[in-house]
């Protein structure tokens, strides 16, 4: 019981916090729902007449990309909720948290927890809207699509807590962040799937850890109806490799949280 | 048992020295304060009390434990109140106050009640509900305590505790720390650069420079002065000293252009050093010493000198 009081209580606070801060301010929520679907509808439009995803028989290209944008939410939502925590350095709620009798990493946890509900949330919001381009939704593939998210923007958060602990201004903290968080999305099989590319652009895609979590989703959604994955990873393997990245990010995040001083 | 034990303690920034061999030892219950100028030390000392930096020499101990192996044993028995706030602005004082006592583990009506209780003593009740940012800085300063008061610290750290607070707001903090005191047994440590707030402590210790250069009641501190301290401005300082020196054997120290010295009867020498020399002096004060007459003993410097 004392290690829950003394593990548990404290994650829970951090996160209902997080949650408490996102709901205050209302652009951050209007930004989270409105860019995704703006791009969701020029991509889907644009590329309609131009472009037919290879290997991805009788898709269209708004549904093509609609697992993709799934991505770009979580991806989006959950590295930018910790730019709290640059901003709880520079303000000092921080200090507080620290002389807490809390292990770092339930400090840590907390904090990605925090941006992983939030991120899960609005995802979770975006696949409800599968219907809407031919992508019928079971039960089994919601839950399969919810369990992989949750992994994947784990993962993320503590891609972005690696980041937000090391910096001192969110300045610093976008201008590192735009350096890979587009190249991210875009090689992760977003908006062109992996079959035809130039070799050295595969071989990235089978590097970047989200094209993995991508495929999971991508594979839960047509559980159903497979061929309208294409040549997406299969959904067990690419759901180890998102568990496996997610383990291993926030493993780094804790090493810097514990090598930073205050 | 001590609540606080430091020994030999110290610290370095690269080549800077920021505490060099400080010792000394605050007993439960007391209101202890470390005066001394920025720079002088007190905040590095707070950050190793308060687990956010690690001595580099001497040993620092928290009751029974040693800082830094038993941090994690340190921290269920402080309360840390910053010099820089350390509220969410976003969240009202009521959430503040419940999200600290979680992460003490705190929970259920014990939380709940201690959360009341807080509130009203600070008097912050009717103000609960409220976004921190909408709060002035005076009860943000209470916040910030009435937070760092929620989980029952045996030990409050306090670093320049009432920075940006009016000299009344700031009497009313020390009252309540008074209080707190009273009621609860809870020992308080401070830093401070404000004689008014070093003056309402129990015993202080002088920091100046990462050494620490006296330990004491404050009327102890006044006392080792003795007597009467008299300060005269004039526009030839030194020839005024030489002349002083040859008349009245007495030695003036010089700082900030002004003359100073500590007499055991001061009244006396104001009258014969105007007899004699009245067309040299532009003024002369004369008062029992203050902590600042003790800080510039004991320093050669005034606790401000560093703006000078």
């Amino acid at each position: 019981m004392a290690a829950a009081e003394s593990t548990l209580l404290p994650i829970a606070s951090l996160v209902r916090r997080e949650i408490i801060r996102f709901v205050r301010q209302r652009s951050r929520i209007v930004g989270a729902f409105v860019q995704p679907l703006l791009f969701w509808l020029f991509i889907g439009m644009g590329f309609r007449a131009s472009f037919q995803p290879a290997g991805v028989a009788g898709v269209q290209y708004a549904e093509y990309a609609y697992p993709g944008i799934i991505a770009m939410v979580l991806l989006f939502t959950a590295i930018f909720s910790t730019i709290s925590v640059v901003e709880d350095r520079r303000q000092g709620f921080l200090q507080g948290v620290l002389v807490a009798p809390v292990p770092r990493w339930a400090i840590l946890f907390g904090q990605a927890l925090g941006c992983t509900l939030l991120a899960v949330m609005q995802g979770m919001l975006f696949l409800c809207l599968g219907p809407l381009v031919g992508a019928g939704l079971s039960l089994e593939s919601v839950l399969a699509a919810g369990v992989t998210m949750v992994l994947l923007a784990l993962g993320l958060s503590s891609l972005g807590l690696i980041i937000a602990w090391r910096v001192d201004s969110t300045q610093a903290f976008h201008g590192l962040m735009n350096l890979f968080l587009l190249p991210m999305w875009l090689l992760s099989g977003a908006v062109f799937p992996v079959s035809g590319v130039p070799t050295v652009l595969a071989w990235l895609m089978r590097l970047n850890p989200m094209t993995y979590g991508l495929a999971a989703i991508r594979r839960a959604i047509y559980f159903a109806t497979p061929e309208k994955a294409g040549a997406a990873p299969g959904f067990t393997f690419s759901l180890a490799v998102t568990l496996a990245f997610s383990f291993i990010a926030f493993a780094i995040a804790l090493r810097t949280a514990k090598s930073r001083p205050v | 048992m001590m609540a606080v034990t430091v020994h030999d303690l110290g610290y370095t920034y690269g080549a800077r020295t920021a505490l060099a061999g400080v010792t000394f030892a605050v007993p439960q219950g007391e209101i202890f304060g470390l005066l001394g100028p920025n720079g002088g030390g007190k905040t590095t000392l707070f950050k190793i009390l308060s687990t956010l930096l690690a001595p580099a020499s001497g040993t620092a101990r928290v009751f029974e434990h040693t800082l830094p192996a038993e941090a994690a044993q340190v921290r269920r028995h402080l309360g840390v109140v910053f010099q820089r706030p350390s509220l969410d602005l976003k969240l009202t004082v009521h959430e503040n106050l419940i999200h600290h006592g979680w992460l003490y583990g705190m929970h259920g009506a014990g939380l709940r009640d201690r959360c009341h209780d807080v509130l009203r003593r600070f008097r912050l009740a009717d103000r609960a509900g409220d976004l921190v940012e909408t709060l002035s800085g005076g009860l943000q300063r209470r916040t910030e305590l009435a937070k760092a008061l929620m989980p029952r610290p045996d030990i409050l750290l306090l670093d320049e505790p009432s920075t940006g607070l009016d000299p009344g707001a700031r009497r009313d903090f020390m009252h309540d720390l008074g209080h707190l005191r009273r009621e609860e047994g809870t020992t308080v440590l401070l830093t401070t650069h404000i004689l008014d707030e070093a003056d309402r402590c129990d015993r202080l210790g002088v920091l100046d420079g990462g050494r620490l250069v006296a330990l004491g009641t404050p009327s102890e501190l006044k006392a080792k002065l003795g007597g009467d301290v008299v300060v005269i401005h004039s526009d030839t300082p030194d020839t005024l000293r030489s002349r002083i020196h040859e008349q009245f054997g007495h030695t003036a120290t010089v700082v900030e252009g002004n003359l100073r010295l500590e007499l055991p009867d001061g009244h006396e020498f104001v009258r014969a050093v105007v007899a004699a020399f009245g067309s040299a002096i532009e003024t002369v004060s004369f008062g029992k010493p203050t902590l600042e007459d003790v800080f510039i003993h004991l320093t050669g410097h005034r606790l401000w000198a560093e703006e000078g």
